[in-house]
């Protein structure tokens, strides 16, 4: 105790401390119900059940090496760990193991490490360090530039190995951007984007057309008189939108791998023909299909704990790692996956009011970076497993099973949680 | 904005994922019992059928194992086929049709390569079994009958229907039911109740372990045993009777209304629907639209009564005083309706109730019939007192017996007459038919077996029922076991009961060739004209041969009825199978043998081939 201080633990964050408890042993109790089998008769470390224990275990002294270090311990060497990171994604395409068709781990003997969890903190602590560096000047195009490049470094290198989500997790960061200053205007095209790209597959761009125009014509009729009308912008951004549009089926249809196609039209329902549709259900869907239905097959109160039928008979694949959320579907019901929401969505909450609260800027930047990071997870795994996103393998933070992401995301948490506890000392 | 734009993305995320959960956990989710969730399957234990046994306790129905021969695809090792089917005795193309059908099935599951072996393939195959992996002999049971006749009684099993299978949650796909008679009526008693046992299935459908440890799990519960009233010797002796004849036979035990048997001609061996040729012969026997082997015409033929039905008017006529067994009535060897004359064959004279009925003179009953109707004011009146005595014995409404099917048949009323001739159109002359069972009423066998059995009670029945034991126990069931009292008062019987015996006693009764030594039997005779459209135009055909009896006279042991479809007169078939039957149940032999050889080689098929011959034919001929 003498390392930290009484007053170190009498500032952290408690609540936040809690919820990651509560997660944690939640997670782990669901693990043990995905994967223990009737017949072991005792408790066996060398299942997945009893080697998730294990990291846990790993995982507090990482969180005691972590509230022993320096505060601002992070803050100075945030450029050697992202580098370091750097260089450990790029070794991976000499020395990398491959998993499941992934080639994202070392083997290291008795752990697979998984670097890219690791480049996630790094990612995010050189993010903030560019962005507070005296030189930078996040209103100036040209360093926007660079902080996202930062982002976009790691993004590139976890594509080929292939680890899509990771890299939907990299450009997540720009929430710390939008909150450094970058005009949220660039999201609201980049939501615009999106949405014309999904209504164009749903609709085609002869509709998107028609209601584009009946939007502008709307536009024009409605305003007030004083209002001067920037013709040529709105028609050039008209005439974007329709070429984009245009060029959606072209990149769906000569671009993406059937496989991508079909997981965009099981989730936009393109597939107009049930009996097709079933087939997609229940081939490229399956995942999808048995994991709805076993979180279906809970209802309200759940079958109770391992009582779960469908996951003692394994119907859902992976479901200790990214599916976990099934098993809390099953066996605990409605009570257990809102729950769970609501833990997940107070903690995100409440690590928005720590960033805010922070004087330090790189404090700040790191804490957003850490909610951008934990939501990007929670968003993309949960909207997966429960049907309202295609499938994208993503694991769900302090949930699923696996060393790497449960050490890599608690020392993300801990190390905001760290720096927040010394936010009066710091203060300047 | 930047400030709350992360914040305000999170709580909408939050908010979606709730609202989809809710959408999925709280409005999607059905109450799906375990039988529906594909993580369990149900293993069903499914008990012994019941067996059935006759009155004396001889043995009817019992089990007998079937083998079929099952294929697990995934598992087949390449094996000798033309071996292997040689002991299986199918072709080559059926059995790699089965095969592959089975593969489309499941590689993992078993699915039926040939049903029903017989015992004989069984024995052969058996020992031979090992050679071939992927393929093994499932036994399961099928119903043997110990007899070849009953087949109308027992009725049959057959898979459930796709309605039976919405209806009742008890059965599923594949599963056995009673489909008519008594497998039907008592299918709860005989089938028990299944057991089954909840197997936790993976994704494979391999099996892991029994779920929540068996909780759930029920043992089955055997079938019932049950007695039934039927007489197993004299079952089958009526079904010998009926050779080449159409009709049906039903005889009662008055004091209990026990069923002792129910004939139906043609019929069928109840064995037939049975095993691997069951289809065949169901769709063979079901496709004989002109014998009508599976229509039941004990319980379903409707027919005129003919004469037998003057019995209850002259019972109705006592009990409303219009005559006493000493009134008189001319026979003109016939009698007149209005200035049309209607024949007779009893001789003429003077008829009195006793000689009516020994002699069956239809003027006598004609007499009688317009003596109640002109005791009343009104048509309308006296059709009511009619229908109401009538009625009393059974008649014109379905009996509420165990049988699953049955007849109404017809006792017309004031209503049918009004809507046949218009509101008090009509007169006694207009339904004077009734009086001697012709006109517009329609009687089954069984009722009439029934009515005949309410005379020989001297005034009430017992609902005829085929249930006697369950378990040894016998019913309980108020229905099967209390008295329905007719409205004819004691006295009046014995007049009736008296003509009924001279029928068979005195000389010129209609069934006096048929007396039996040492057995008093009261009888009457019915010869029922009928009719049929060949091309459109109506033709009669020869009269069917209606009989009733019941023996001894004083202390009845049996009431029957017989109805023989174009036999003639009363006292030829149905006289001789009616009185066969009876010293057969009595005596346990025959004295008659003159009579049974008639019947046992005489049969009605040229009769029954005349309408369809096409060429123009008589009726009514002496053949004997």
């Amino acid at each position: 105790m003498s390392v930290f201080g009484k007053s170190v633990l009498k500032r952290l964050d408690w609540l936040s401390i809690l919820i990651f408890i509560l997660l944690v042993t939640i997670g782990w109790v669901n693990i043990y119900a995905s994967t223990y089998s009737e017949d072991e008769l005792a408790f066996n470390f060398s299942s997945i059940y009893g080697k998730q224990i294990l990291f846990i275990g790993i995982n507090f002294i990482l969180i005691i090496v972590i509230l022993a270090l320096e505060s601002n311990f992070f803050e100075r060497f945030a450029s050697v760990i992202y580098v370091i990171a750097l260089i450990l994604l790029l070794g991976l395409f000499v020395f990398g193991t491959t998993i499941a068709g992934a080639t994202s781990w070392y083997n290291l003997g008795f752990f697979n490490l998984q670097p890219s969890e690791l480049a996630k903190v790094a990612t995010a602590l050189a993010l903030a360090r560019y962005l507070t560096d005296i030189q930078t000047d996040i209103k100036r195009k040209r360093h926007q530039f660079y902080g996202f490049l930062v982002l976009f470094i790691p993004a590139i290198l976890v594509i080929p190995q292939p680890d899509p989500g990771s890299a939907l997790v990299f450009f997540s960061l720009v929430f710390v951007l939008f909150r450094e200053g970058i005009p949220v205007f660039y999201l609201g095209i980049g939501l615009f984007t999106i949405l014309i790209f999904i209504c164009t597959l749903m609709f085609g761009t002869i509709w998107i057309t028609i209601v584009l125009g009946i939007l502008v014509s709307l536009f024009f009729l409605l305003k007030k008189k004083s209002f001067k009308i920037p013709v040529i912008p709105i028609s050039i951004a008209l005439l974007v939108t329709i070429l984009f549009s245009l060029s959606v089926n072209f990149v769906f249809e000569n671009v993406f791998e059937q496989r991508h196609r079909d997981r965009f039209s099981l989730w936009l329902s393109l597939e107009k023909d049930p009996k097709k549709l079933e087939v997609i259900r229940k081939t490229i869907g399956y995942n999808t299909y048995q994991s709805e239905k076993t979180i279906e097959s809970g209802g309200f109160f759940g079958k109770g704990f391992l009582e779960g039928t469908r996951t003692k008979g394994d119907f859902v694949p992976e479901q200790h790692t990214d599916y976990i959320f099934t098993t809390v579907g099953e066996e605990w019901g409605f009570i257990g996956t809102s729950t769970v929401i609501i833990l997940f969505s107070i903690l995100l909450l409440r690590l928005v009011y720590l960033a805010e609260r922070q004087k330090n800027a790189f404090n700040r930047m790191y804490g957003y970076g850490v909610v951008s990071i934990l939501l990007v997870h929670y968003f993309i795994n949960i909207g997966m497993v429960i049907g309202l996103l295609p499938t994208i393998g993503i694991p769900l933070p302090f949930f699923s099973y696996g060393g790497s992401g449960l050490l890599g995301f608690t020392a993300l948490l801990f190390i905001f949680l760290k720096m927040d506890s010394n936010r009066l000392k710091e203060g300047f | 904005m930047k400030k709350i734009l992360l914040s305000s993305i999170i709580i909408i995320i939050g908010l979606s994922f709730v609202g989809r959960l809710s959408y999925l956990q709280i409005f999607k989710y059905s109450t799906s019992t375990v039988i529906e969730d594909p993580a369990i399957k149900a293993i069903y234990d499914y008990p012994e059928r019941g067996h059935i046994y006759d009155r004396n306790g001889k043995l009817l129905v019992a089990n007998q194992p079937a083998y079929d021969v099952m294929v697990i695809p995934r598992e087949v090792k390449k094996l000798d086929t033309l071996e292997f089917i040689n002991l299986l005795g199918i072709e080559k193309e059926r059995f790699l049709k089965q095969l592959n059908k089975a593969k489309r099935y499941s590689t993992r599951l078993p699915s039926v390569m040939v049903p029903q072996l017989s015992k004989k393939d069984y024995a052969r195959l058996q020992e031979k079994m090992r050679k071939y992996e992927g393929f093994y002999i499932q036994k399961r049971s099928l119903r043997y009958y110990d007899t070849d006749s009953g087949a109308n009684v027992f009725g049959f099993i057959s898979e459930v229907n796709d309605y039976e299978l919405s209806e009742n949650p008890y059965y599923k796909q594949g599963e056995l039911k009673g489909r008519t008679g008594i497998e039907k009526e008592y299918e709860e008693l005989l089938r028990g109740q299944k057991g089954v046992k909840y197997i936790q299935k993976d994704r494979f459908n391999r099996d892991i372990g029994p779920y929540k440890n068996g909780a759930l799990d029920t043992l089955p519960e055997q079938g019932k045993e049950i007695t039934i009233t039927i007489d197993k010797l004299l079952q089958e002796y009526g079904e010998k009777l009926m050779n080449g004849k159409r009709g049906g036979i039903v005889a009662i035990e008055p004091a209990s209304g026990e069923i002792l048997s129910m004939i139906s001609g043609p019929t069928y061996d109840p064995s037939l629907l049975v095993g691997r040729e069951r289809s065949k012969n169901y769709t063979k026997l079901y496709n004989d639209s002109i014998a009508q082997p599976t229509y039941d015409r004990s319980v379903l033929a409707q027919t005129s009564p003919g004469s037998p039905f003057k019995t209850i008017n002259a019972l109705v006529a006592l009990q409303e005083h219009v005559i006493t067994p000493e009134t008189r009535i001319q026979c003109y060897n016939g009698f007149y309706v209005g200035k049309k004359k209607r024949g007779c064959h009893c001789g003429g004279g003077h008829r009195d109730l006793i000689t009516g009925i020994a002699k069956s003179c239809n003027a006598y009953f004609a007499g009688t019939f317009r003596k109640i109707y002109d005791k009343y004011e009104t048509s309308d009146e006296a059709m009511d007192v009619w229908d109401k005595h009538v009625k009393s014995f059974g008649l014109g409404n379905f009996l509420g017996s165990d049988i699953p099917t049955g007849r109404s048949g017809l006792i017309p009323t004031k209503k049918t007459y009004d809507r046949m001739y218009g509101d008090n159109r009509w007169s006694s002359s207009y339904i004077i038919s009734n009086a001697i069972g012709q006109g517009e009423v329609l009687v089954t066998p069984i009722q009439l077996a029934n009515m005949t059995a309410a005379i020989a009670n001297r005034g009430y029945y017992i609902t005829p029922h085929v249930l006697k034991k369950v378990e040894g126990e016998k019913i309980t069931n108020p229905n099967f076991t209390e008295p329905k009292h007719t409205t004819i008062d004691k006295q009046y019987f014995e007049p009736v009961v008296q003509g009924m015996a001279d029928v068979y006693a005195k000389p010129g009764g209609t069934a006096y060739y048929l007396q039996v030594k040492d057995i008093e039997i009261a009888g009457k005779t019915g010869t029922v004209e009928n009719f049929t459209k060949i091309d459109g135009v109506r033709k009669q055909l020869t009269d069917h041969s209606v009989f009733v009896a019941f023996a001894p006279v004083n202390n009845p042991k049996i009431a029957i009825a017989v109805y023989i479809e174009n036999g003639y007169y009363g006292g030829r078939y149905a006289g001789h199978i009616a009185t066969l039957m009876i010293e057969k149940y009595l005596k346990g032999e025959i004295t008659r043998t003159d009579l049974e050889k008639r019947m046992l080689e005489k049969t009605l098929e040229k009769e029954y081939a005349k309408p369809l011959s096409g060429e123009p034919f008589i009726i009514n001929e002496r053949v004997w």
